[in-house]
């Protein structure tokens, strides 16, 4: 009976340490474009152990399901700022900025009323 | 001791039986989950995001006692919550962002540029261009599909694809196979056009995941669904060769999961005509009554989706002589079946009655928690009965189909890799009386599939599928299918694809037209196990190539696809011998190679063009040698043309529509013996056909059509062979290579309520 309890603590021990398969997330990433979707989207999955990444353009929020054991929401976010996106909080390089296409320089507003439009399309 | 383990199993409970408060918010609009939204406790500052499905969670106190829930663009709203459960809420957009117009016009049929499959994606806009009006003459402005001309005596016009009949071809609706066995023939005209959502047709060999049994393509007709249809739609019909048609959709919300829709279609084809004067009716006369009940459930809560379906169908058609050659008066009466007044001869008279019944269901269960794995299941039950019989010849054929589908959906690694497994079930009972001879057939199979697709995000795409099925008539086999695309630059696509089906032919059914015809029936082979046959074993490759581009400044878009079809075996349908056909087993090669080329442009705003061109060499050997085949054109032309006015406020808006068709010159199947005033030459004229609509749309709730079929009023004057005498030898009906009845005009209208 006591290795049992033990077992079983130990099991749920382990269980708490685990790091979850399926972990979720979601984080806010500058954009503006079904372009800078793609973009947006391919960075974050070409990280290793990124499962699923959906960038919604209206809201701007990058939806994550990621393994834990294989990577973190940093280096996911580093990813993405390579790329040239700002996320939650950081900014992205001004040389990561300048290597996206001209008509997704999201900072400038010009560029950001003419993509106005193009969310309530879907 | 006890305590500790009570303490380990109270834990748990413990922390969940803390108060919390979930919830759903909607889009007001699309009723879809709304991601991102914010949900906090007013004057706290306990909050939570709404994630991708609109869920959210938060704690729960007594003190708590107004929601807020706001979202950019939507007004805020402010709920009372009385106590920790869980709430659904729609949040409104607001209405400064509604007005928000879309300027770019989604296309009525596109080619897809990042699928792997060479998918052409038509919708219901595509199939309001031709109003008429089941699915067979939904594919009258598409290029890739070729529509027959109608015989006169079945009246069906049967599609092909890479220059193959539709048995070739897998017809399911919603994914479910569904134009098959026994429905064949008159299967296409038992679905009609305002039922159908849109259309997704693929070249090629297709996916492993609906089945075996496609050989050059695939095509999925999606039904309207209740959520999405019009509460009310109406549409009539009428044209001046007696065709009437009514068309009536009730879809109404049952409850917050259940939904439910009505649609019912009723025809009547009374026209009594005879143009060429050989006696004969130049369209079967006949109706229909096609009853569908469709019930939808969704529960985004669970994840879960559902459809069962229930539809019932009789279709009569008739048709043959319209007086008896010696009578003076045109009202014979009666059908000559046979027997006949005594000194008159008896009149050659066709009947066809179906009747079917359909019940099928779909499951689909998305994992709330990991939205990429689901799992669907997929059941149908038909039964297919009909009794016919064809001057002297009696057919009847009762089918009773059950298939069963279960497929899972789940990513390798990464959302990049996605993979689809299952498997299926398959029974089909044939009841079949060919005039004195009975034919029955069992036919099951059980399968499994695995589809693995991997899409890199950048270039290069691809689906691969390998399926196993053990069958009792066809054995146990493996039918590998391959699908990839690549784009080398921007706009493009290069694709390229292999894969193998087969099938066992059902003879009579298929080529019912063998009926109308003085033919005897002789099957050459005993020892196979289908009408003493083997089954059609095909190979299918080949490559296509889409290129988009601007041309003064407008999109436009140019595709090139090469296919070609090789069976290892067929059975022949051989009607070289005017006094009979023949089938047997491929003996030698069969082929067929087809070329297209599509050019789409859209020279000024709404103007649309789309140009084709298709060359089929289609050649098999036949006893007399190898020969091209029959009543198949080898060059064919398509030009069709649509304009829309501008859409004005009101929604009032015209809509024209005009189609031209080129067919070249067709082989006849050999005549040779004949007596010379009952031989054909080598081959038909060509044949050029303009096809018209204007549409009318006064509001989004009315709309007017108008339209002319076959407008130059070309026609094929003599299209059976000795009409004079249908019981004797030589009679034929089956050499029809262009329009019988002449030029159609027609008119109708839509009303539809939100």
């Amino acid at each position: 009976m006591k290795r049992l309890i033990i077992v079983l603590l130990l099991l749920v021990g382990i269980s708490a340490q685990a790091q979850n398969k399926n972990a979720k997330a979601n984080i806010e990433v500058d954009g503006v474009c079904m372009m800078c979707k793609q973009r947006i989207e391919k960075a974050a999955i070409r990280t290793k152990g990124v499962k699923s990444a959906v960038w919604n353009l209206d809201t701007h929020m990058l939806s994550l399901i990621f393994d834990e054991r294989k990577t973190a929401l940093d280096s996911i976010q580093a990813n993405v700022l390579a790329v040239g996106h700002d996320t939650e909080g950081v900014m992205a390089t001004e040389e990561a900025y300048n290597s996206v296409h001209d008509c997704c320089k999201y900072r400038d507003e010009d560029i950001q009323d003419e993509h106005k439009n193009e969310g309530k399309q879907e | 001791m006890r305590l500790i383990l009570f303490i380990l199993l109270v834990l748990p409970i413990g922390i969940m039986g803390q108060e919390t408060l979930e919830g759903v918010i909607f889009d007001g609009t699309s009723g879809e989950g709304l991601f991102g939204a914010n949900v906090y406790w007013l004057h706290t500052e306990i909050g939570a995001v709404t994630d991708m499905d609109g869920k959210f969670r938060l704690p729960y106190e007594d003190t708590y006692t107004e929601l807020v829930i706001s979202y950019i663009g939507y007004t805020t709203d402010t709920l009372t919550i009385a106590g920790p459960a869980i709430i659904t809420h729609s949040l409104k957009a607001k209405s400064d962002l509604d007005e928000v117009t879309v300027s770019a016009r989604k296309k009525a049929t596109a080619r897809s540029y990042l699928k792997a499959e060479n998918m052409i994606m038509v919708s219901s806009d595509e199939l309001l261009k031709a109003a008429c009006c089941n699915l067979s003459e939904s594919f009258e402005t598409n290029p890739s599909i070729d529509v027959n001309f109608a015989d006169a005596v079945t009246g069906t016009r049967q599609i092909q694809m890479l220059g193959l009949k539709s048995p070739n071809i897998l017809i399911a609706t919603e994914n479910i196979p569904s134009i098959r066995g026994a429905a064949q023939t008159y299967g296409l005209s038992f679905i009609p056009g305002t039922w159908v959502e849109s259309i997704q047709i693929t070249k090629g060999a297709g996916s492993v995941v609906n089945g075996f049994e496609s050989i050059t393509g695939q095509i999925n007709a999606e039904l309207q669904k209740p959520s999405k249809d019009f509460s009310f739609y109406q549409n009539l019909y009428a044209a001046n060769n007696g065709r009437r048609e009514l068309n009536s959709h009730i879809n109404t919300r049952v409850n917050e999961k259940w939904e439910t829709g009505f649609y019912l279609h009723g025809n009547l084809r009374d026209g009594h005509h005879d143009k060429n004067n050989d006696n004969f009716l130049d369209m079967p006369r006949g109706k229909q009554v096609n009853l569908l009940n469709r019930w939808q459930y969704t529960n985004p809560e669970k994840g879960m989706v559902s459809f069962i379906n229930f539809r019932y169908m009789d279709d009569l058609n008739e048709s043959g002589q319209i007086h008896s050659n010696d009578s003076v008066d045109g009202d014979a009466g009666g059908h000559g079946h046979g027997g006949g007044n005594s000194n008159s001869q008896p009149l050659w008279r066709s009947e066809v009655e179906t009747q079917r019944f359909d019940v099928s269901s779909k499951l689909g269960w998305v994992n709330p928690e990991i939205p990429y794995q689901s799992l669907g299941v997929q059941t149908a039950f038909s039964w297919h009965d009909q009794e016919s019989y064809f001057g002297l010849n009696d057919y009847d054929i009762t089918h009773t189909s059950f298939y069963g589908n279960l497929v899972y959906n789940s990513i390798i690694s990464d959302s990049r890799h996605k993979i689809k497994t299952g498997v299926s079930f398959t029974y089909d009972g044939y009841d079949e009386l060919v005039n004195d001879d009975e034919y029955d057939r069992k036919e099951n199979s059980v399968g499994a599939f695995f589809e693995y697709s991997y899409d890199n995000l950048d270039a290069l795409s691809l689906t691969a599928g390998v399926r196993a099925d053990n069958h009792n008539l066809l054995g146990f086999f493996v039918t590998p299918r391959l699908h990839v695309k690549y784009s080398p630059w921007e706009k493009s696509a290069l694709r390229f694809s292999i894969g193998s089906g087969r099938r066992s032919a059902n003879i009579f059914t298929e080529n019912q037209q063998l009926f109308s015809t003085s033919r005897n029936i002789n099957i050459l082979d005993k020892d196979g196990k289908i009408y003493g046959l083997d089954p059609e074993v095909a190979w299918n490759y080949g490559v296509s190539y889409l290129q988009g581009f601007n041309l003064l400044g407008r999109k436009a878009d140019i595709t090139f696809d090469f296919y070609r079809t090789e069976f290892l075996n067929q059975v022949v349908v051989d009607w070289e011998n005017p006094q009979n056909v023949r089938f047997y087993n491929l003996r030698g090669e069969s082929y067929a190679n087809s070329f297209q080329t599509e050019f789409n442009y859209t020279p000024f705003e709404r103007f649309d063009i789309r140009l084709a061109y298709k060359y089929y060499d289609i050649q098999t050997d036949y006893l007399s040698g190898k020969l091209e085949k029959p009543l198949t054109p080898k060059n064919r032309i398509f030009a069709n043309i649509g304009y829309e006015t501008h859409e004005k406020e009101s929604g009032s808006q015209w809509k024209f529509d005009v189609t031209y068709n080129w067919l070249d010159s067709q082989r006849y199947p050999s005549t040779e013996t004949n007596p010379t005033q009952f031989s054909l030459p080598e081959r038909s004229p060509t044949i050029g056909t303009i096809n018209a609509q204007i549409t009318k749309v006064f509001s989004p709730r009315f709309e007017l059509y108008i339209g002319g079929e076959n407008m130059t009023n070309v026609r094929q004057n003599n299209p059976i062979i000795n009409a004079e005498n249908p019981f004797a030898t030589y009679f034929d009906t089956t050499f029809v290579y262009g329009p019988i009845f002449g030029s159609t005009y027609y008119t109708g209208l839509r009303y539809k309520i939100e």
